[in-house]
Formats: C-alpha cells, structure tokens, sequence
C-alpha cells in the first residue's frame, strides 16, 4: 500500500486502489471508507447511517434498491462498500447484491432481523461477503472495512498471481500494474481485480469451502488436459471428481474442477452449431498485443492473462476463457452472473482467444477467408498490421466485441477492422472470413440485416460497420473478430470480435472486412457500431463507454476525426462503442447509423444482448484499452458493463463470438449458431 | 446517581424500562449513538420508529380484516416490524412479533389474531413510557452518559 494514500485519497476513487496495492494500510484507513447503505425501513436506516459516521465512514444511505443501484452506476467508484437489507420491497436484496456484484464488483454485506440458516446461506451463495443480524450492533459494523481490504488484496494477489503465469506478460504486467496504480486505472484495475476476486471468493464460497483457496489460473496447457479428461470421459458423464482424478494435477481441487467444469459446460452449449474452425496459433501478430493483453488479462482473470500470454490462444484457450469468464459469474451468484463479470471476463479472454484464434484462423485458413467480398482473404499480417496501428485501440475493441473474430484474432492486428468501420457495413464479410462461411455471415449478417444494411456498401459505407469487426476474412474462420491484433497492444484482447453477443454477433461478423486489411478495419468499425447500436440500445451512460472504450477513445478518437477514413470509420465506430455517447456520437454518425439500424433490426432480445454484448465489448474494449486509457480511470471494468446483462445474454455474446471462430477449438463448434444471431 | 434530582428520576424511569423488559441492550446502542452533534438522537429514532411502524401496523390489521388470512403478507409485514422494533431496543415488542410470526408459520390464524392484540398493547404502553422519558429527559438536560444495565 502507498502509505502516501492518505485519509484523502480513501475518499477518491483511487485510493482503496492506492493501498490496495500494498500490504501497509493508511494510517487513517479505514476512516473515509464510503459506504452505501440501502434498506426501505426509515429507521434502521437512521441508526445505521449513526453507527457508520461514528465509525468515521462516509455514509450514503439509500431506501430503495433501484436509487442505490442507479446511484452506484453514476458513481461507479464511488463507493468502497454496500450495505443492504434482505427484504425490500422495490427489490430483493439478493438481486440487488447480483447486480452490484456483476456491474461494480464491490464487496456487498447483506442484513436482515432474519437469521435463519437458509437465508444467511442465500447470502453467501449470492457473493454477500458478510451476513450481519439485526439489529446491527457498532461493533459488526467497525470492521466491515475488512473486506474492503480484502477484496483489493486479492485482486491485487490475482493480479500478481495471474502475471506470474506468464512469465513473458510479468514484465508487461509490471508495466501494467505501474498503469494501474496509476490513479486514472486504480479505478478499472479496482474494480477489475475487485470483479474478479470477487468472483473468485463467490466462486470459492459456492463450493462451500470455508477457506479462501489459492485462485487457479486456468491456463491454455490446463485447460487442455482438462477438456481432454472432459472429452474421455464424455460430456455427458464428465463428473468433476473424475475429471479430477484424469487430470492428475496436484493442487487442483474437486471445486476447481467443478467451476471450471460448470463454465465449460456453458461454453458448449454455446458453440453447439457453431462449426468448428480449425485456427492455427499465429503468435506473430499477438506477441504486441500479448503484452498488451497482459495486463489487461489479469485484470479478467487469470485466463486472459494465459492467454494473452500466450498470444496464440488457440480455441480452447478461448473455451477456457469463456468458461472462466462464465464460471467467475457463476460464482459470483447462484442468479445468471452479473454480467458485468462476465463480460469482463469475457471480454478480455476474449480479446485474447480470438487473438490467438484469430491469428490461427488467419494462418490457417486463409482461403477461407475469402468470404468477404473480394476481400483478400489472407490478410497479410503487415496489412493488418497498417490497419491496426489505427485501429489498434479500436482493434483492441473489436477484437472483444467480435469475440467472433477471436480466432481471426491471429489477424488481429491486422484484421483491425478498425480500418474500415464504415465501409464495412457489410458485417457479411465477416462471414466470409470465418472459415465457416456461414457463420461469419450469420455472424456478421444479422446484424446486417437486421438493419443496417449489412451490405450497405461493402466496406464502405457502412459507417455502421455492423460488421462487427470481422477481421478479414483472412482469419479464415469466424475471424470475425478479426480484430486486428494491433500490434500495438491495443488490441490485446481486443480481437474478441463480440461477435459473441448474439444481438452483436452479427455484427462481430466483422470478420466480414476481411476484405483486406481495410476490411478489417471495417470489420471494427463495423464491431465498433454494431457496439453502437449497443449503446443506443443500452443507453449506455456516458461513462460506461466512456470506461470502456477508453482505450478506443485515445486511439478512436484521434482517428475518429476522419470518419472518412475506413480507419477512422472503424475506430469511430469503435469510439462509439466504446465511448461515451457524447464521443461516439460525434464521431460515428454513420457507425450510429449502423448501430441504430442494427438495433432496430434486432429485437427487443438482439438488444438486450446487444447490450450485452456492448458492455461486453465496453469491457473488453476496455481492457485491452486499459492499456492506454489512463485517462479512463473510471473505466474500471465494473463499468463497463453498466447493464445488468443477463448471464446468458452475456454467455451466449461471447460465445457466439467464440463459436464463430473457426479454430481447433477442442470445443467442436460447427459453426455460428445463427441463433443468436437474431436481427 | 445523579445529584440533580430531575437527572436522578430520569436515571431511575430509564433503568426500569431495562428491568421490566421494555428495552434491551439495543437501546443502549442507540444511547452510544447519542452525542453533541446529535444530542436528541434517540429521540428521533423512536419518533421515526413510530411513525414508521404505525403504518405497519394498520396494514397488519387491514390484513387481519381479510379472511381467508395471507399468512405470507402478514409474516412479511411482522418481519419488518420486528426488524424496526429491534433495532431500536424494543423487546417486549420484539416478543409479541415473534409470537406472531410463529403462528402465522402454523397458519394459527387465531393465535395471530390474539398475539397481535397482545402486541399492539406492548407497542402502545412502550409508547407512553418512552414519550414520558423523553419528555423528563428534555427538561433534566443533558443525559448522564448510557450505562448497561445491571
């Protein structure tokens, strides 16, 4: 902890991040900490907010849940800790913990005159991280800080943890970790990290275990061993224990098993009908982004960081991500899981999935790629690469949003789409790309179709780029996500061609640029509306895109300028995504006209996965953004998914995304089910 | 003991209230509570605690008054009324929710009928007392600082 974060800097944002880091707290800690309390009846309320002051705590109290929760997305970091009664009768108090565990991450206590075993263990399973009696007493509430330090300590440990995975991202990590403790991320990788280890806590109290285990890091070469035993022993019959027992690994836990398990068996249902792409691990365009991504991806999770690591993450990476991502939200409360976790989750694992994926897929299948029209299938990663440089932040974004693209990720860099948001209209292209051509197109169409003219001018002129970020096609599988892996890190993860939201999927096609490396950028820019039309949809606030696409928005935004450019297309329509309306709007108009249409193509449902999706996307675009969005401090992941997504919104986004990817996926998808796709 | 013999009386209503059960250690949270920035705290509490929980209660009547009895609502509503009731050292009343919600639990809707009167009593006569205290309190100034009950 930097003991030079002081009483002052409890009250900020930053400063819980601020110590976080360290072990030491401030000598003033826990005075300041800001609580919210939220509870219908008057007079509890009154005592509490007595009791909280007197223990020098910044109160705010709240007697309806819907206040407490909107307030808490206004403010994202403006709380350290929530408290909350039980039975309330706008909303019950469970859901209200879900949605500040899923879109804030932020340690939540719940209370209640009731004191049976049942209830109390519905707290537990839902992420509470305290269960206090009533009537609360001073002294339960002297030591609630406790798990405010804890939360950060962990997240922190994960975050260290994480990069020691991947020896080759601890550097980038350090790296990273400096951003992060910088004050502009402390809020992101705070409530990032937050996000996560709270998952992992949830995760680890739904097992019901009373201690804290080590957090596990699935990484590509576990995952592997642990689909293996999966695969022999049948989906079907794949019980944990056994699982286990194949795997053979000293360390790992029946429960680790078990999450991973429940994740994975997510994942699958995802990708069944996506047709499975073969994708071959192209490191070369991911090794900028990994370092890139590794920051980021320890702000997912452990996966992300494997993943990202690993640069090349093949299919399973990306399974194992997904499942990660899932599990995390799974733990996080028995209810469908904050999507906000998810989507972090997601969103950087599936940066990093498709990143490798992508580059695999591009490698692979080049001539697959050619589903876009005339869009050269094989992007040359140097073309990509062009094209990321400016799309890179929008890339990075892309590749999240079009999670479909992830295996075109290996294009990433270069399939940033960014390069042509706006022509890229078609979001078809992506389905060119994929080496399921069906897919990108079902990936990529719907969206299209669903409003913006998805073919709207090849490339062109879809300044909606509802492609989706297709990376080119080159990727040859779904690469829809062809995010162009910038180089630049700025994709890291970014190549999560969001694809995965089903709302967006079609526009994660963006594999559809794939036309050429423009394509590519197209296919971002085409992500990055698809991300708009989230955002109509979502009405995303301000700063949740603003969060998110912080890292778009330093690199969208100078593009942004020129829409003209497919380049600017993209990012702007990556900036819109991602970025505050105010940005995006400005500079996206087409990419807004895009979003807008793809909105209207979907249903009310596209939307809401859209939005999903979006948050996702913010998320991932946020995470590879992170990078560079200092600015964004705010950006904590927990922003980025404002909405409360649904798990299986969020899932179904991301897997869609990943499913559309061809690639070795251990996963067997066959290809994109279109379903999701919805216009 | 207090000198002043207002302090004294007050010390004396305050301690039987304890000791015939009307409050419990609660209470004495809330005394804790009480400081120079907020030198009528447990006042307000109270004052919002029955302004809040009388309307409580007439919707347990109301509900009362519909037969076949919601033993759902009606425990809901005795849920709140007992969180409201503890959390401001309430005990006797505390008592009577129990033993309300118990029945509502066996579908007694007799018992709740009879635990409720039972209750509303408690509820009225606790009113009185504390309104008297207050009212002691508010002339004898400044309170000797809460001691546990012995």
């Amino acid at each position: 902890m930097n003991s030079s974060s002081g009483k002052g800097s409890m009250s900020t944002a930053s400063s819980s991040a601020a110590w976080k880091a360290g072990d030491a707290v401030p000598e003033q800690f826990p005075a300041g900490l800001r609580v919210l309390v939220v509870d219908d009846d008057q007079t509890c309320l009154m005592i509490l907010e007595k009791m909280l002051r007197t223990c020098l705590y910044e109160v705010t109290k709240c007697n309806r849940a819907e206040i407490a929760l909107s307030m808490l997305r206004e403010n994202k970091n403006g709380f350290d800790i929530v408290i909350s009664d039980v039975h309330m009768p706008d909303m019950d108090g469970f859901k209200l913990l879900e949605h500040i565990g899923l879109e804030m991450d932020l340690p939540v206590i719940m209370m209640s005159a009731d004191d049976g075993k049942h209830v109390v263990m519905k707290g537990v399973t839902h992420g509470a991280c305290d269960y206090l009696i009533k009537p609360v007493r001073m002294e339960a509430l002297k030591n609630i800080w406790q798990h405010v330090v804890r939360k950060w300590k962990d997240e922190w440990k994960d975050f260290e943890q994480s990069g020691s995975v991947e020896e080759g991202d601890r550097q980038q990590k350090q790296s990273e970790d400096a951003d992060y403790s910088s004050s502009a991320n402390e809020g992101n990788w705070k409530s990032s990290k937050k996000r996560k280890d709270d998952e992992d806590e949830a995760e680890e109290r739904d097992d019901t275990s009373t201690l804290k285990k080590p957090r596990v890091v699935w990484s590509v070469e576990l995952h592997q061993q642990f689909v293996a035993a999966v695969n022999q022993l049948g989906i079907d019959k794949a019980v944990p224990k056994k699982i286990l027992e194949l795997m053979n690994v000293p360390g790992l836990t029946r429960e680790n098993v078990a999450s991973h398990l429940q994740k994975y068996r997510l994942y699958l249902k995802r990708l069944s009908g996506v047709s499975q792409h073969q994708s071959n691990p192209n490191n070369s365009f991911i090794s900028p982004e990994e370092a890139a991504f590794g920051p980021l991806s320890s702000l997912n999770g452990l996966d992300l960081q494997t993943l990202a690591a690993t640069g090349q993450l093949p299919a399973q990476s990306l399974a194992t991500l997904q499942a990660a991502g899932l599990g995390r939200s799974t733990a996080k409360s028995s209810i469908p899981m904050p999507l906000v976790d998810q989507r972090n989750i997601f969103s950087f694992e599936n940066p990093k999935l498709r990143f490798g994926e992508g580059q695999q897929q591009h490698m692979n299948n080049n001539k697959q790629i050619n589903l876009f029209h005339g869009i050269p299938t094989t992007m040359e990663p140097k073309q990509l690469a062009s094209l990321h440089h400016t799309a890179q932040s929008i890339g990075n974004i892309n590749m999240q949003v079009t999670s479909h693209g992830a295996q075109s990720f290996q294009n990433n860099s270069l399939l940033m789409p960014m390069a042509q948001p706006q022509s890229r209209g078609q979001v078809l292209n992506n389905s060119t790309v994929g080496h399921a051509p069906t897919l990108p197109s079902s990936m990529g169409q719907p969206i299209l179709s669903n409003g913006v003219a998805v073919n709207v001018s090849p490339r062109n002129g879809i300044p909606e780029n509802i492609r989706a970020p297709g990376y080119n096609p080159v990727s040859q599988t779904s690469s829809i996500l062809n995010f162009p892996m910038n180089t630049a890190s700025e994709l890291p993860g970014n190549s999560f061609t969001l694809g995965s939201t089903p709302g967006i999927s079609g526009l994660t096609s963006k594999g559809a640029f794939q036309e050429d490396v423009n394509s590519e950028m197209k296919g971002l820019g085409e992500f990055l509306s698809s991300y708009d039309t989230f955002n109509d949809l979502n009405q995303h606030k301000p700063q949740n895109w603003e969060i998110q696409y912080v890292g778009m928005t330093y690199d969208a935004s100078q593009h942004s300028n020129s829409l003209q450019d497919n380049l600017d297309l993209m990012q702007s329509v990556l900036v819109q995504q991602g970025f505050s309306s105010g940005q995006v709007n400005g500079q996206n108009r087409s990419a807004a006209v895009v979003r807008k249409a793809m909105f209207s193509a979907g249903d009310s449902t596209e939307h809401v996965n859209a939005q999903n999706v979006n948050q996702h996307l913010n998320s991932l675009v946020e995470n590879t953004i992170r990078v560079k969005s200092e600015r964004v401090a705010d950006a904590s992941a927990a922003n980025l998914f404002p909405n409360h997504f649904g798990q299986e919104d969020l899932m179904s986004a991301l897997l869609k995304q990943e499913g559309i990817l061809p690639a070795e996926n251990e996963f067997d998808f066959d290809g994109y089910s279109m379903d999701d796709i919805q216009e | 003991m207090e000198k002043n013999p207002m302090r004294r009386q007050l010390a004396i209503m305050r301690q039987a209230l304890f000791d015939q059960g009307y409050l419990d250690e609660q209470f004495i949270q809330l005394e804790e509570l009480q400081d120079d920035a907020n030198p009528n705290f447990v006042e307000e509490v109270v004052t919002s605690y029955y302004r809040d929980s009388a309307r409580l209660i007439l919707k347990i009547e109301q509900a009362l008054e519909r037969k076949p009895f919601d033993f759902n609502k009606l425990d809901g509503y005795m849920h709140q009324f007992k969180g409201s009731s503890s959390s401001i050292g309430a005990k006797k009343v505390k008592a009577e929710s129990t033993l309300f919600r118990e029945h509502c639990n066996s579908g007694n809707g007799e018992g709740c009928v009879r635990a409720f009167q039972q209750l509303k009593q408690e509820y009225a006569t606790l009113k009185k007392k504390l309104e008297a205290y207050f009212q002691l309190a508010r002339q004898a100034g400044p309170m000797e600082t809460a001691c546990r009950p012995k």
